[in-house]
Order: structure tokens, then C-alpha cells, then sequence
């Protein structure tokens, strides 16, 4: 059982994607595991022929049990957990590169171990990274909002060598952020939510379900977010040639984050008009997806309001920066039990740190609090959801 | 160049011309040192000296370098502008208190009352057979002294020119003289003069490598070069000329277009000026490099007597050719 987080000390694991006797190899998801903050593929890191499943489905067992047993070439049953720290996405031996290969590397988001160096004893050399990447970014002015997006979300769907996928998102993200943060007027606020309500909800509905359709906070989280977008629509939709058009729909970007580096901001789409276990399905689908690298075109085209959750790192508070030419985005915290004064009473409750930054030449504060307002409204009444 | 007609000289020629021409010049100007008058000077710089200026401008003195030295610094404390000739830089370690604890350091202990205005000459080097007490170079002892200012001519040009600017220095300056760059010839235009004496020069552009040498190792570094060209490798060049303050715009800028050096030093490798322009380019320029600096230096030994093993201990272009293809690596 892999550690997760540096709170987890235990998992359930949920389902087996493999049988005994299954070729694998490295990368491919071979569990599902259940923790405090949701479903995680597990990914195995070893490449062979599965020997043994150790552990049934629906076990919850501590950090650190082995989960299966596999076989290399050489028969060599070798347990099949990843490390109990997340290993290191790089070989342990670095490669050897001169500090000027290492700088332009650094500039151009160029991964240094899919470099071929032509250097003194095989060390990758300045020419060596620019033969990688032959031109600097674009400057951001001349980009097109619209294609710095589809730059950016059509890198993880191409089977291009890794390095020219991170290079191409860092740049696609550096542009896009730049021109963001230098056109679009942000404001910031940010509003805790008690969810009490919402998780005693969530915990008699999941009590009568199987675990696979156990319901997550997330879902809860951003199906109200879409209801409170569709209540306040000046942060719904996309700014373009100085006019703020607004959109009917709410298709909301998830910010998911890449473990080469980097990230993309798929949408679930109509999420206001979809059920909670919809949206879950959907989240789910797309959160496996992206790790793996398979997202859809229709996914990745037009989040009209983008979510991002760094809850999972234990981050309290994100105010993030926009997504042009969206008008606005949503941050959630970490869920964490607080000391919260209701009624004149002081009670122990969970409680999230939701924030907005919104557009200003859109919206105003005011509607950016009625926003987090609407949000925590429909947290309240999660039956309702 | 100004277009005046160039004429073959030895380099040798061109220190006696910068001599006559300073002493001509300033009426406070003049030579002292070891047989530098009726001998005409141990490499035979100063011949002819003696009869056109006479005895009180052309000295001979006794072998005694902290006297004459001494001599020297209180002459240019007294208003004279003073050149003094050191057979070689292992004799001047006779005279280094005088030239650290006195050139250098007078202004500074007086409060800035009294400068020393002394030019030392003095040969260095090996490849001569001279053996070890003759054949040193030692530049670097006195490129670590803050108040000098120390020049290795390298061309008949810098040993025509830089002499009258070092004359007009108001600090005490010395010049290396190569004792292998004497006999060699090279077109001196008839009416050259003073020369800058704060910039390093390349000696030849390239984009490849920077090859840094100074003194006698220039024209082996000139020769590297070619024989680089020949293998599709195109080094630059550079001159150090002034070996303090050191031109570090100059290496900088080279090592920025090359990403790669190599520096050649006649000195010792441990504790020598490559070892400081090594530190000084990966202070300035680590993230331009492609390559580790590389270092050709003389083999850490007296210098040898035998020609073969003197020839060994020293930089010479097929090892410096070593150098440059280890420092290109695949490309090359």
C-alpha cells in the first residue's frame, strides 16, 4: 500500500485491474485505492507478470503492506507496491549536461534525460537541448488566446516524446498565465464554508451504497459550484475583444495536475444539470485519464469556469490566477476540522476555504461574494444537490 | 593600423626602440640593471644604449637585485621615472620585499603622498636550456599583489608600445619579457608607439573554444589553433596582455560566444592565474559553459635541463590540440 499523502496511514483498496498470470508493466494502473481524499489509481512500477493478489477488495490495510507479488524476466517475485515515498520520475543517475545545456533546459522545460549528449564524455551540451527545441516560445502577445489553449490541451493527447510534451505545456502555461496576469484586473475573495452538513449527508448516503458508487466531498463541491455559477453568471463564460460574453452552460474546468510537471484543466461538462453521481463518474473518468494521458478533444475544449482543488496537498487557501479568456476561478482548500462558533456555541465542524478570482472588468467584488455566498448556500442543503 | 609602411623587427628591436624612444622623450627616464650597459644587456635589449645616452642614464649595477631595486623604487619616489631590468623573475625573488613591501604598498601606507612610478623589465620563462634557476615563470606571485600592475608583452607590437604607457603610470608596473620571444620577428609599423595597457586582445576570432594564453604562450596557442582548423574546429584566440588587473570583459565575453575554454599558463598549475581565470569564468560565466574549463599548464617540476624533458614539462600546441578536442568532446 503506497502512501499517498504524508497523513495517510492506511488504504482500501477497492478493485484490482489485474489478475495473477497478467503481463504488466511500468506505468500501467493496476488498483484502485480508496483514502481519506478519494479513489487513486495505482500505478505499478515494475515492469513483469503478476505472481499473486495479497490483498482482497474492500481491505483497508496500513501504508506499507504488500498488495501483490510480481515476476520479472528472471522469475524473480518482486513485490509490485511502488515505494513507500512516490519515487522519483527520473533515473537515479543524472544526466551529466554543462551548466549552459542545463540553463536553456530549465528556460525551455526541456527534460534532460530524453536529451542525447554529443558533449566531452557524453554530456548534453547547449546545442544538444536547442536541437531538441529548436525555436524559443512565441512571444505571448502574438499568441491567440484560443490557441495557446488548444497548444496546451492537445499536448498530453499526442504520443510525442515526453519532452517535447513538458516543453511545449510549460511554455503553453507560461504564456497563457503572463498574458493573464498582465491583462485581466484580478480580485480575490475568499469565504470558509462549513460542511457538516454536506459530509453527514455524504456519509448516510454512502453508508447504503457499494463502495464503488460511494460519493466523494469533490463531487458535492462541484456540482455547487456550477449551481452558484449559473446563479451568478458574470463569472461564467469569456472575456474576448473587451466584451464579457457569458455562457448558459456551465462546463466546468478541473485543474489536474501531471506528475512529469505541468497541468491541464479538462471539462465535465453541464455540470449544474448533472446529477452528483454523475458529476463523481465523470470526475473520476477524467482524473484517470489525464494521468494516463488519454483525454478527449471535448473535454479539453471551452471549461467556461475552470476549479482548482489543492486540498490534496494540504494547501489552506488557493487564489489562483485565470485561465484567459475565462473570467473567473474557483479554489478549494484543504477540508480540515476548525473551531467554529454557530449559534452562540463553539463547535468542532469541517470546514473548507473556497475563493474566487474574478475579472474585475467583468465583475465586481460584490457579485464575486455572492457567488461564494451561492456556493456555500447549496453546501447547506446538499440533498438538494 | 594607420596605413604607415610596416617593417620586419625582432622583438628584441622593439624593446631596445621603446627604450631609446622613452628615454629620448623624459629626461627622468632611465635603464639600471645587471650588464645592462657595456654588455648591452643579457639578451642584448639595451646594446647601444650606453654610448647614445651615457653612463648616468644607462647604469650597470652589481649583482645584488634587492639594492638595485631598492635603488630603483627611492629614484621614482625622488621624481625619476625609472626602468629597471631583473635578469630574470627567479632573481627577483631577491628583491620581492622591495618590490611588495614597498612598490606596491607606499601609496596606500602614506596616504596616497608618495607613489612609486617604477617600471621593472624583466625575462621569464623556459624552453632555452637554462635549467631550473633560470627558467621559471613566476608572473602569477606578482599578479597577486594589489598595487601593481603586470604586463606580458607578447607581440613586437606590446613590446614596442606598452613600455611608455607603463612610464606613464603613476604606480610601480612590470613587465614580463619571454625569454623565447627575443629572437623572433614580427611586422612592426616604422611609426608604432604606446599602446593601451588595460585590455586583453584575441589574437584570433573563432567560435569554438577559447583558448587563453599569455607571453610566450601565444603564439603556441596560435598554432593549436591552426592545427584545430585543420580538424573543422575553429578556436578563438585571446592575449591576455596585462595579467593584473586582468581584462575579465574580454574572457567573458569569449567564453559567453564559445561556451568552452581552455587556458594556457607557462606557471604551475596549483595556485596558477589559469587556476584564477578558471574561478573568475565560472564566477562570471558558469551558466554560458558547455564544457569544464580545461588547464594546460608546465608540468609540476623544476624545469627540466635536457631538451626532451624540458620540452615535456612545458605547454606545447599538440598538447593544448589535447586540450580543446577533450573540451569539445563529440562535436569535434
Amino acid at each position: 500500500m503506497p502512501s499517498l499523502g504524508a497523513d495517510m496511514d492506511a488504504g482500501t483498496l477497492v478493485e484490482w485491474h489485474v489478475a495473477a498470470g497478467d503481463a504488466v508493466k511500468r506505468g500501467d494502473i493496476v488498483a484502485v485505492v480508496e483514502t481519506d481524499k478519494g479513489l487513486v489509481d495505482i500505478e505499478i512500477w515494475e515492469s513483469g507478470v503478476v505472481d499473486a493478489l495479497l490483498v482482497a477488495p474492500g481491505s483497508k490495510v496500513p501504508v506499507g503492506t504488500l498488495l501483490a507479488t510480481t515476476r520479472t524476466d528472471g522469475a524473480r517475485a518482486q513485490a509490485a507496491q511502488p515505494p513507500v515515498l512516490p519515487p522519483p520520475p527520473r533515473p537515479p543517475l543524472r544526466p551529466m549536461a554543462s551548466p549552459a545545456a542545463k540553463q536553456l533546459a530549465r528556460e525551455r522545460g526541456v527534460d534532460l534525460a530524453a536529451v542525447h549528449g554529443t558533449g566531452p564524455h557524453g554530456a548534453i551540451t547547449r546545442a544538444d537541448v536547442e536541437h531538441v527545441t529548436p525555436s524559443p516560445a512565441p512571444p505571448p502577445e502574438k499568441a491567440e488566446a484560443r490557441r495557446e489553449r488548444v497548444e496546451e490541451v492537445e499536448t498530453p493527447r499526442e504520443p510525442r516524446p515526453a519532452v517535447l510534451d513538458a516543453t511545449a505545456m510549460r511554455r503553453a502555461i507560461a504564456a497563457s498565465m503572463a498574458r493573464s496576469k498582465r491583462e485581466i484586473p484580478h480580485y480575490y475573495l475568499s469565504a470558509d464554508i462549513d460542511l457538516s452538513r454536506s459530509t453527514a449527508w455524504l456519509e448516510a448516503e454512502n453508508a447504503r451504497r457499494p463502495v464503488e458508487e460511494r460519493l466523494l466531498l469533490a463531487a458535492l463541491l462541484l456540482k455547487a459550484t456550477a449551481l452558484a455559477a449559473r446563479a451568478v453568471p458574470e463569472v461564467n463564460g469569456f472575456f474576448v475583444d473587451g466584451v464579457f460574453r457569458p455562457s448558459s452552460a456551465v462546463h466546468l474546468g478541473v485543474a489536474v495536475s501531471l506528475r512529469q510537471g505541468g497541468l491541464v484543466a479538462p471539462a465535465i461538462h453541464d455540470v449544474d444539470a448533472r446529477t452528483v453521481v454523475e458529476v463523481q463518474a465523470s470526475l473520476r473518468d477524467l482524473v484517470g485519464r489525464v494521468r494516463t494521458g488519454r483525454l478527449r478533444s471535448s473535454e479539453m475544449s471551452d471549461p467556461t469556469l475552470t476549479v482548482t482543488n489543492l486540498g490534496e496537498q494540504g494547501v489552506a487557501a488557493v487564489f489562483g490566477v485565470i485561465y484567459p479568456p475565462q473570467v473567473a476561478l474557483v479554489g478549494l482548500g484543504k477540508p480540515l476540522e476548525r473551531p467554529w462558533a454557530s449559534g452562540g456555541m463553539l463547535g468542532v465542524r469541517p470546514v473548507v476555504t473556497a475563493t474566487i478570482s474574478a475579472d474585475h472588468r467583468v465583475s465586481d467584488g460584490h457579485r464575486g461574494a455572492l457567488f461564494l455566498a451561492a456556493l456555500d448556500g447549496w453546501m447547506q442543503k446538499p440533498e438538494a444537490l | 593600423m594607420n596605413g604607415a609602411p610596416a617593417v620586419k623587427v625582432t622583438y628584441r628591436e622593439a624593446v631596445r626602440a621603446a627604450m631609446r624612444e622613452a628615454m629620448q622623450r623624459d629626461a627622468r627616464v632611465f635603464l639600471m640593471g645587471e650588464d645592462v650597459g657595456r654588455y648591452g644587456g643579457t639578451y642584448a635589449c639595451s646594446l647601444g644604449l650606453l654610448d647614445e645616452f651615457g653612463p648616468e642614464r644607462v647604469r650597470d649595477t652589481p649583482l645584488s637585485e634587492g639594492a638595485f631595486v631598492g635603488v630603483g623604487i627611492g629614484a621614482a619616489i625622488g621624481g625619476m621615472r625609472p626602468i629597471v631590468e631583473i635578469m630574470t623573475v627567479n632573481f627577483s625573488l631577491l628583491a620581492l620585499d622591495q618590490i611588495l613591501n614597498n612598490a606596491a604598498t607606499l601609496r596606500h601606507m602614506s596616504g596616497g603622498q608618495v607613489g612609486v612610478p617604477l617600471v621593472l623589465r624583466m625575462a621569464t620563462g623556459a624552453g632555452r636550456q637554462v635549467a631550473a634557476q633560470h627558467s621559471h615563470s613566476l608572473e602569477n606571485y606578482y599578479a597577486h599583489i594589489p598595487g601593481l600592475k603586470v604586463l606580458a608583452p607578447a607581440t613586437v607590437e606590446d613590446a614596442r608600445g606598452m613600455l611608455w604607457t607603463a612610464l606613464l603610470d603613476p604606480d610601480p608596473v612590470i613587465l614580463f619579457e619571454h625569454a623565447t620571444l627575443y629572437g623572433t620577428e614580427g611586422e612592426l609599423a616604422e611609426d608604432a608607439g604606446a599602446v593601451p595597457i588595460d585590455r586583453a586582445a584575441v589574437r584570433r576570432a573563432g567560435r569554438d573554444v577559447t583558448v587563453v594564453g599569455y607571453g610566450g604562450t601565444v603564439a603556441k596557442a596560435l598554432e593549436a589553433a591552426r592545427m584545430l582548423a585543420e580538424r573543422g574546429i575553429d578556436a578563438e584566440v585571446i592575449d591576455l596582455r596585462t595579467l593584473r588587473p586582468l581584462d575579465d570583459e574580454t574572457l567573458v565575453a569569449s567564453v559567453r560566444k564559445t561556451r568552452r575554454a581552455v587556458l594556457v599558463d607557462e606557471g604551475w598549475k596549483t595556485g596558477s592565474l589559469a587556476g584564477e581565470i578558471c574561478a573568475r569564468l565560472v564566477e562570471r560565466a558558469f551558466y554560458d559553459l558547455d564544457a569544464p574549463i580545461a588547464r594546460v599548464c608546465t608540468e609540476e617540476v623544476p624545469i627540466p635541463y635536457p631538451k626532451h624533458l624540458e620540452d615535456a614539462a612545458l605547454p606545447q600546441p599538440g598538447r593544448i590540440v589535447e586540450a580543446v578536442l577533450a573540451t569539445v568532446g563529440g562535436r569535434g
